[in-house]
């Protein structure tokens, strides 16, 4: 710790902060240094020189952001010289700013126009003609106005640093710089609406909110991001309603948790909202009668679901039911989903839509992987990631990785795909889903393929696996980082999740870690999976960890087993499902179908008989479980949810009184969170499972073809996929293209451009007509083909497929 | 009085950038000595600090400390930088250096480069020098062949890569640290400081940078001996140094004449004021430094401290000279134009307030002055200067506020009338 004094106050910081880091860490006994190009979060520019302060015996005024203090130091913020530097460099800002804050969507919002007010002359000295600067066109998402650009450079340093895509610089020198794309295009980085938020002028604003409201319209109510698994956390802003337009929210910003997402915010989160008052949105609840839709009040609409319900169980008992339910559904609606179907009887419950392999299931932990490691991310120094689209799944963590890897760590991957992260990755492993599960193997035999006890005691398919394999060198190299790092980090992404071999991911991916020290951690692509884990909406456990002897169905096998009826709960099957095919035939053929959603789709639309509309997570209460086993709350950011849409709780609750289930009398969220939170605390405990059977390694001959079906990230659930912005910005290679690399296009006599039809690998699967588009980043022996994606309907997002030329 | 016996010291001869013609005044022979008696490197940073050698790139620093400030023995890639960017209007000495004694430079280099401890070098060149790059590439290639370059030179175990490296054209990649920025291949923006070059300079490493004169010194004073260096100058402001002398004289040029010899003699040197005019004014050292008037200059000796004691700086020795009949409202317009379209546009008040002087001088000659703009032309340039993060600040300011403090009544007499009073008084 170092003393010194700001403004005669006497101040401890430690040694090596600047004097703005130590100003501010002081807070409220230290007047606030005016600051335009310094970000906590960002490189010190120390450019814009409005922070410039006094130091006793200093021969000029000094940038407080980029001084350090010494002991001793006597600083001062406001005497006479300092005040003379800031107001000189406030009339330099303002000379060439335009003097347009009436209709600057940042007025109001403004850091320049809110200094101005403290260090602005009155009147203007300058009467020479001011400089004009073109607009860019940088995308959907952020709108400019560059002549109002003040050369802060904070975008510029957040593209390169934090988002690790070098999209903005300066171009031309002096007072003709402009912010630029170079080339003009639109912004590709995930996280580039940062920049709106940095901005601290109004050149770079959101615009999908340009001029729709003026800041000191909305009110801000806090909520919690709900599209990936850190649950960032956020601002919801709100229009109160008027004559002329309901309530509405208007736009959602960052707010900060040092924890979890800093200050920053993925486009996805921030932008999703504009998906909200799409036409698709179910505004009041509906039942088919005949073959026809209509709408209706909430009553009838409950009436009818109840009777068909019951129907279909009183002729075919509840086995004949079955429910699935988002991973994005909050604690509470997972909890009450499976209470209520449970209280029926139902036995077939699950979450788990993009699983393909439910093997092991039994033996998993209660709680989906987690651990409290987001900040430790970043002091990580060797990551080895499985089966990930990371920096499309999960925008932050890999923000958090990027700046490891500048810190010098280490990243491995083993993927389908040579996806571009945006980092520098040392080790790549780029082989077909199913050389996915071969090359962790071949890294497990480099760590101990010598040693006959452990692998003995393996299950037998997994030790045969890691005996027959020939590491190569990149897999060596990968053992040998692993090995000798302090405390390596294993991720397994989504593609992990959706392999068909994913229980053999996971052991070994857990063998390794016990092997060599390292945490394993899974990265879901929903925003509460460890939250619906918790809340036991699967088939084989109960609420208070006990496992069930005979399991319901699992996500796959009740779509595969075409029951009599479902219930599905804030999900689009045909989109969502890892099984698109089996879920429309299996949803199509079922009596009755009963949908919780906020969005419908034509398909629902044929398979349904009521939809009951309910809340977005932006306008929902209730909580989500994020990566870290975080448990965040949030209320409800509007009076209402659109139009008749109900919160999920209390639609699940009514249906349940409905039928007449006891025990769902809850008058509020809280008090169902409460009761959830005593369940959850009862210090759940797995009982001893016996070891079960692994399936038998695949046969796998020179001619499979294996798919990559990610999930890209704008096509991930179904607000963002009715978020126009958004849309705009789905870039090529997630179209429904096949792409596939030049060695397989070769083996299977095809160009650029031909068409080839696709099936999934049984006989009576319906094929799909696509485009050849040869790309150097698959892996050899798959093709890449993404799911959630209209029309395309082929199961398995990680299984062998057909093609025929 | 003693011309060209330092980096002009072969310019007599035929030829005078051959290696044969350089090894003829004694080239190469000092690094020859220093590599075989196996001299150590403190004793010949002792002889600079000796010889009173001071930066020749603007700031005057002493050369013998700026190489003390590397830490020697830290076992980490070090780099030594020769800066010939020479962008300072005026200044066109680093460029004959280039053409008539490139070995020399190369020879300052490599002894620099033992005595620093650093293996590779790199010599920067402004993006116009084109034939100065190529023929400083024969040289390079040359000491190569001599083995004065690359590994192990002359047998000694001593190592040491020089490139030739060239700008864009940009006149901020002088200042080092825009410099070192250019070279990373990065836009040409300073850094701020600290930290220095010394410990965090090209690729964030351990750099120290020198002009070309500063360097193409070296093997000369150690060839004389320091105090003979020092000697040829005063107290602290040893050695001959290259004055580009231009503007209204008979015969502008470059002149290698000792530190100390007054003014009014390299006047005469140059061949007098032309058109037998009278002498206005005078910009000592390069057009950022401050604007002297003529009779002040007559009774000023040229070195580092007689300048400063007189109001300017010998900055590049960059010697500007203005008759009677020059607007000096026009010789501030151009001055400051230059500088508005060279900022690099990082800091606001250099960025701003650039274009600010440049249109409000340019209004005053234009004869829209209004009253109250002086004032504020000096406001502007106190809003400037000392807040910028490089010396570029000081380059717009100080021409800015020397030529009201010395020619006001010019400028007044623009505003008030609505014309020029040089124009006025020859009509
Ligand atoms: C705006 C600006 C431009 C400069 N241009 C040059 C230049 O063209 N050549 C040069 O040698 N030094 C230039 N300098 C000075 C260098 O920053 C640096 O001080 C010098 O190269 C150090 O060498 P010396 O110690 O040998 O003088 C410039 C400085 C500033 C602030
Ligand atoms: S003073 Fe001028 S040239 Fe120097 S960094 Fe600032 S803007 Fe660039
Ligand atoms: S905030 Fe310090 S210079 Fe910009």
């Amino acid at each position: 710790m170092i003393k010194f004094e700001i403004d005669g106050k006497k101040i401890q910081a430690k040694s090596g902060s600047t004097i703005i880091e130590a100003a501010d860490a002081a807070g409220v006994d230290v007047s606030h240094i005016p600051r335009f190009c310094y970000h906590s979060k960002l490189s010190i520019a120390a450019s814009c020189r409005m922070c410039l302060v006094e130091v006793e015996n200093g021969r000029k005024p000094l940038p407080a952001c980029a001084t350090t203090v010494t002991a001793g130091m006597k600083i001062y913020t406001k005497s006479h010289q300092a005040m003379q530097a800031q107001k000189e460099v406030m009339s330099f800002l303002l000379i060439n700013h335009p003097l347009d804050c009436p209709i600057c969507d940042q007025g109001g919002e403004c850091e320049l126009q809110d200094l101005s007010m403290g260090y602005g002359r009155t009147s203007t000295s300058f009467i020479e003609g001011k400089r004009s600067i073109k607009d860019k066109d940088i995308g959907p998402l952020i709108a400019t106005e560059m002549t109002r650009c003040i050369h802060c450079t904070r975008c510029v340093r957040f593209c390169s640093e934090i988002a690790g895509l070098r999209e903005l610089g300066i171009l031309g020198r002096g007072e003709h710089s402009e912010i630029s794309t170079y080339v003009e295009h639109s912004m590709q980085s995930e996280l580039a609406g940062n920049i709106i938020d940095l901005c601290p002028v109004g050149a770079l604003t959101s615009k999908p909110f340009r001029f729709k409201a003026r800041a000191w319209e909305l009110r801000a109510r806090a909520g919690i991001a709900g599209h990936d698994c850190l649950g960032s956390n956020i601002n919801i802003h709100i229009k109160r309603e008027s004559d002329s337009q309901p309530e509405r929210i208007m736009r959602v910003v960052s707010r900060t948790n040092e924890k979890l997402n800093e200050t920053w915010l993925s486009d996805r989160d921030r932008f999703s909202y504009t998906g909200l008052y799409h036409a698709d949105r179910l505004a009041r609840p509906m039942i088919k009668q005949i073959g026809k839709w209509q709408e209706t009040d909430w009553e009838t609409a409950l009436t009818v679901a109840t009777q068909k319900l019951q129907n279909v169980i009183a002729q075919n008992g509840a086995q004949a039911v079955g429910g699935l339910i988002s991973p994005n559904s909050t604690v509470e609606e997972c909890y009450l989903f499976q209470a209520w179907l449970r209280s029926l009887g139902v036995p077939h419950i699950d979450h788990r839509i993009r699983q393909s392999d439910f093997d092991h299931q039994i033996q998993s932990p209660l709680v989906w992987s987690t651990c409290k490691c987001v900040q430790s991310l970043e002091e990580t120094t060797s990551f080895l990631l499985i089966g990930s689209f990371i920096r499309e799944e999960q925008p932050l963590i890999t923000s958090r990785i990027r700046k490891a890897t500048q810190g010098g760590a280490r990243v491995h991957v083993i993927n389908p795909v040579d996806f571009d992260f945006h980092l520098t990755l040392t080790n790549r492993c780029i082989v077909s889903p199913w050389g996915m599960v071969c090359s962790l193997a071949a890294i497990a035999q480099v760590l101990f393929g010598n040693d006959k006890k452990k692998l003995n005691i393996m299950p037998k398919p997994i030790a045969e696996l890691i005996r027959q394999q020939k590491p190569n060198t990149v897999e060596h190299d990968i053992a040998r980082d692993l090995q000798q790092d302090k405390a390596p980090l294993i991720l397994l992404g989504a593609l992990a999740q959706a392999h068909p071999y994913f229980s053999y991911l996971r052991v070994l991916s857990e063998t390794i870690a016990i092997e060599i020290g390292a945490k394993t951690l899974h990265l879901t692509d929903s925003a509460n999976e460890a939250g619906a884990w918790l809340a036991t909406a699967l088939p084989h456990r109960r609420i208070d960890g006990v496992s069930i002897k005979e399991p319901g169905y699992n996500a796959k096998a009740m779509l595969a087993k075409t029951l009599k009826s479902y219930c599905l709960f804030g999900l689009e099957p045909t989109y969502d499902s890892a099984y698109p095919e089996l879920a429309r035939t299996a949803l199509q053929q079922a009596e009755c179908v009963i949908v919780c959603s906020a969005f419908k789709n034509k398909a629902m639309l044929e398979y349904a008989d009521v939809l009951l509309p309910i809340a977005t997570h932006l306008e929902n209460e209730g909580s989500f479980v994020n990566i870290e086993g975080t448990r965040q709350s949030f209320q409800r950011s509007v009076n209402k949810p659109f139009a008749e849409a109900r919160c999920g709780w209390k639609v699940l609750r009514v249906l349940a009184n409905f039928m007449g289930r006891p025990g769902f009398d809850y008058q509020t969220v809280l008090e169902l969170s409460s009761e959830l939170s005593r369940n959850l605390e009862n210090d759940l405990q797995s009982e001893h499972i016996p070891p079960v059977d692994f399936k038998p390694l695949p046969t796998v001959s020179d001619n499979t073809v294996w798919r990559c079906g990610y999930w890209p990230i704008y096509r991930n659930d179904s607000l963002v996929r009715r978020a126009e912005p958004l849309q705009v910005l789905t870039v090529e290679q997630d179209l429904a293209k096949l792409r596939l690399g030049a060695a397989l296009a070769t083996h299977l006599k095809v160009n650029n451009g031909d068409r080839v039809s696709v099936s999934s690998d049984h006989p009576d699967a319906k094929p799909v007509t696509l485009q050849v588009l040869i790309d150097q980043r698959i892996a050899d022996a798959t093709v890449c083909l993404p799911s959630g994606l209209p029309d395309i309907a082929i199961n398995g997002p990680l299984s062998v497929v057909r093609i025929t030329t | 009085m003693q011309h060209n016996i330092v980096c002009f010291r072969t310019r007599h001869l035929d030829q005078p950038w051959s290696l044969e013609n350089y090894r003829s005044v004694g080239g190469y022979k000092q690094l020859e000595r220093i590599l075989n008696d196996k001299i150590p490197p403190e004793h010949i940073l002792e002889r600079i600090k000796q010889s009173a050698l001071r930066g020749r790139g603007g700031a005057g620093f002493p050369t013998g400390l700026k190489w003390s400030f590397l830490s020697r023995g830290k076992p980490i890639q070090k780099y030594l930088i020769c800066n010939s960017d020479e962008g300072e209007p005026g200044t066109c000495k680093d460029h004959d250096i280039l053409m008539l004694n490139p070995h020399q430079l190369i020879e300052g280099m490599i002894i620099a480069a033992y005595v620093l401890g650093t293996t590779v070098g790199y010599h920067y060149l402004r993006g116009e020098f084109w034939h100065a790059f190529q023929r400083c590439e024969q040289a390079i290639k040359e000491a190569y062949q001599e083995g004065y370059l690359g590994k192990n030179i002359l047998g000694s175990g001593v190592d040491f890569d020089l490139y030739n490296t060239l700008g864009a054209g940009a006149y901020i990649c002088g200042e080092e640290t825009a410099l070192i920025e250019s070279i990373e291949g990065k836009r040409g923006w300073p850094r701020f400081k600290p930290p220095f070059p010394a410990n965090y300079g090209l690729y964030g490493l351990p750099t120290t940078i020198n002009n070309t004169e500063t360097l193409a010194s070296v093997p000369v004073i150690l060839q004389h001996g320091a105090k003979w260096f020092a000697h040829l100058g005063g107290k602290e402001n040893g050695g001959s140094k290259i004055f580009s002398i231009s503007g209204h004289v008979n015969q502008p040029g470059n002149y290698e004449i000792p530190l100390g010899t007054p003014f009014s003699e390299l006047l005469n040197i140059a061949g007098g004021v032309w058109k037998n005019a009278r002498i206005k004014a005078v910009i000592p050292g390069g057009s950022s430094m401050p604007v002297l008037p003529g009779e002040v200059m007559k009774r000023t000796r040229l070195d580092y401290d007689s300048l400063s004691k007189a109001g300017s700086m010998l900055g590049t020795g960059a010697i500007i000279v203005m008759d009677e009949h020059t607007c000096m409202v026009n010789a501030l317009a151009c001055i400051t134009e230059f500088y508005y379209e060279e900022s690099c546009g990082q800091c606001t008040p250099c960025r701003e307030g650039s274009g600010w002087v440049t249109r409000l001088i340019k209004r005053i000659e234009a004869g829209q002055g209004k009253p109250g703009d002086l004032d504020c032309l000096e406001q502007i340039a106190k809003g400037i200067e000392g807040r910028t993060i490089c010396a570029f600040g000081e380059a717009i300011a100080w021409p800015v506020r020397s030529f009201l403090k010395h020619f006001r009544a010019e400028f007044e007499y623009h505003i008030e009338h609505g014309c020029c009073q040089v124009a006025a008084r020859v009509r």
